[in-house]
């Protein structure tokens, strides 16, 4: 007999990524990628890049990152987005493991808006998954687009301090060719990331 | 169906800070999460098919020329939501040491083997009742550094999704009886005994293979309830 409640989390630890991000270094093979463009999907092609650092400054390797997010149109490929286009190759899911210098990159389409609970427009953003070791449990937090009009009316961003605000939105980097948005993560002290509770 | 995710739930999940496991001094959060309703972007989820699970991945003795060596096991259960419904056709991925208690991770380097015919990864999907199943080998339990003499009891990583993003699980499967239990900061991150031990598989002598391998079963309670409950129930 099962007592009610939910399984716990426990730490991803030091050693997961010949099991869940292998990159072509283990004899297994990859289910994600940090690449979630599909041929068919329509939208702005961005790159998303940053690094992840501890308490200490230090960049974190052996963290891994997990996003989620609406395509361009701000429909979720999951059927109980009852909005979603049947057929479409877009899924909207990806993993990476940071690097030696805590480094992570997603290649993705900037999403579109998504409603909230009253239907109110959000900003475009991505949710994003934060694992590592020495983490318990992995954290949620948001990334969101500098220079979009909605990012003023979001009302998630307008849960957050304003002078925390900017934890969540990456900066577009200058330059020609695909954008490429920049974010860092501070999981702890000066800069922390804001974490939602969800 | 539509699937509410009270907050509540998360009480059963280790608290960011917890100081006896040293790695999460400088990993956690100083400034506390904020609350939010849940958006869309929460109650959905990524959906994956049998194109992420090849024949033959939830069977980690049989993806190298031999055999790997140790105790042959079948682990198995189902992945089920708060109501005791089963999870159906969702990724489980798992990871784990082989029988010396190695890691086949670069990083690994303590003093004992590597099995050139274990690597230790699998991945299933549930069925339609939520039920999964891998075959595999005990893993053994390993020293680490996080205080003198620390070990860590024998457990395997599991990794599974459910019906949306806010429902995601990364946990471990310990096995029955371990003395190490009391000794490990990681296993005690979970405050509440009774919550830690839904980490604990049991022995499961009815599906235990004769002259074959010793059966696990691990049921996963992910987050999830039905919004609109049945009356009477």
């Amino acid at each position: 007999m099962q007592d009610k409640g939910i399984t716990p989390s426990q730490t991803v630890g030091p050693f997961f990524k010949y099991g869940l991000t292998p990159n072509g270094q283990y004899e297994w093979n990859d289910a994600f990628t940090g690449n979630l463009v599909t041929a068919d999907a329509s939208g702005e092609r961005i790159r998303v890049e940053g690094r992840v650092f501890d308490g200490d400054g230090q960049p974190v390797p052996d963290c891994m990152l997990e996003v989620w997010q609406a395509d361009s149109q701000g429909r979720f490929a999951d059927p109980q987005d009852k909005r979603a286009l049947p057929n479409a190759a877009f899924r909207g899911f990806g993993r990476v493991g940071t690097d030696a210098n805590g480094a992570y990159a997603f290649d993705t389409i900037k999403p579109g808006s998504v409603p909230d609970p009253d239907g109110k427009a959000q900003a475009p953003h991505l949710l994003l998954a934060v694992f590592a070791r020495g983490m318990l449990r992995h954290l949620y937090t948001r990334i969101y687009f500098d220079g979009e009009a909605a990012n003023s009316s979001d009302p998630v961003l307008a849960l957050v301090p304003a002078d925390r605000r900017a934890t969540l939105i990456a900066e577009r980097a200058p330059g020609n060719g695909n954008a490429v948005y920049k974010l860092d993560l501070r999981l702890q002290g000066e800069g922390e990331t804001v974490f939602f509770d969800v | 169906m539509t699937f509410i995710y009270p907050i509540d739930s998360n009480k059963a999940h280790p608290l960011p800070l917890s100081p006896d496991y040293r790695s999460s001094l400088l990993r956690a959060p100083s400034r506390p999460l904020i609350p939010m309703r849940h958006t869309l972007s929460e109650l959905t989820g990524p959906v994956y098919g049998h194109e992420t699970v090849r024949a033959g991945d939830n069977d980690l003795t049989t993806q190298h020329k031999g055999e790997p060596l140790g105790e042959r096991i079948i682990v198995h259960g189902h992945v089920l939501d708060e109501d005791g419904r089963g999870v159906p056709n969702t990724l489980l991925e798992i990871w784990q040491a082989n029988a010396c208690g190695r890691y086949i991770h670069v990083r690994d380097q303590h003093p004992a083997p590597l099995d050139p015919n274990f690597t230790g990864a699998g991945r299933a999907q549930s069925d339609a009742s939520g039920y999964y199943k891998f075959v595999s080998i005990k893993p053994g339990a390993y020293p680490w550094g996080n205080h003198h003499n620390a070990w860590r009891p024998a457990h395997i990583h599991f990794s599974v999704f459910g019906h949306s993003f806010v429902s995601r699980l990364v946990t471990q499967m310990y096995f029955p009886g371990d003395p190490l239990f009391e000794f490990d900061p990681i296993f005690n991150s979970v405050p509440d005994a009774k919550a830690r031990m839904r980490m604990v598989s049991s022995f499961d002598l009815e599906n235990t293979q004769p002259e074959w391998a010793l059966c696990y079963r691990f049921n996963i309670v992910l987050r999830g309830k039905n919004a609109t409950p049945m009356e009477n129930k």
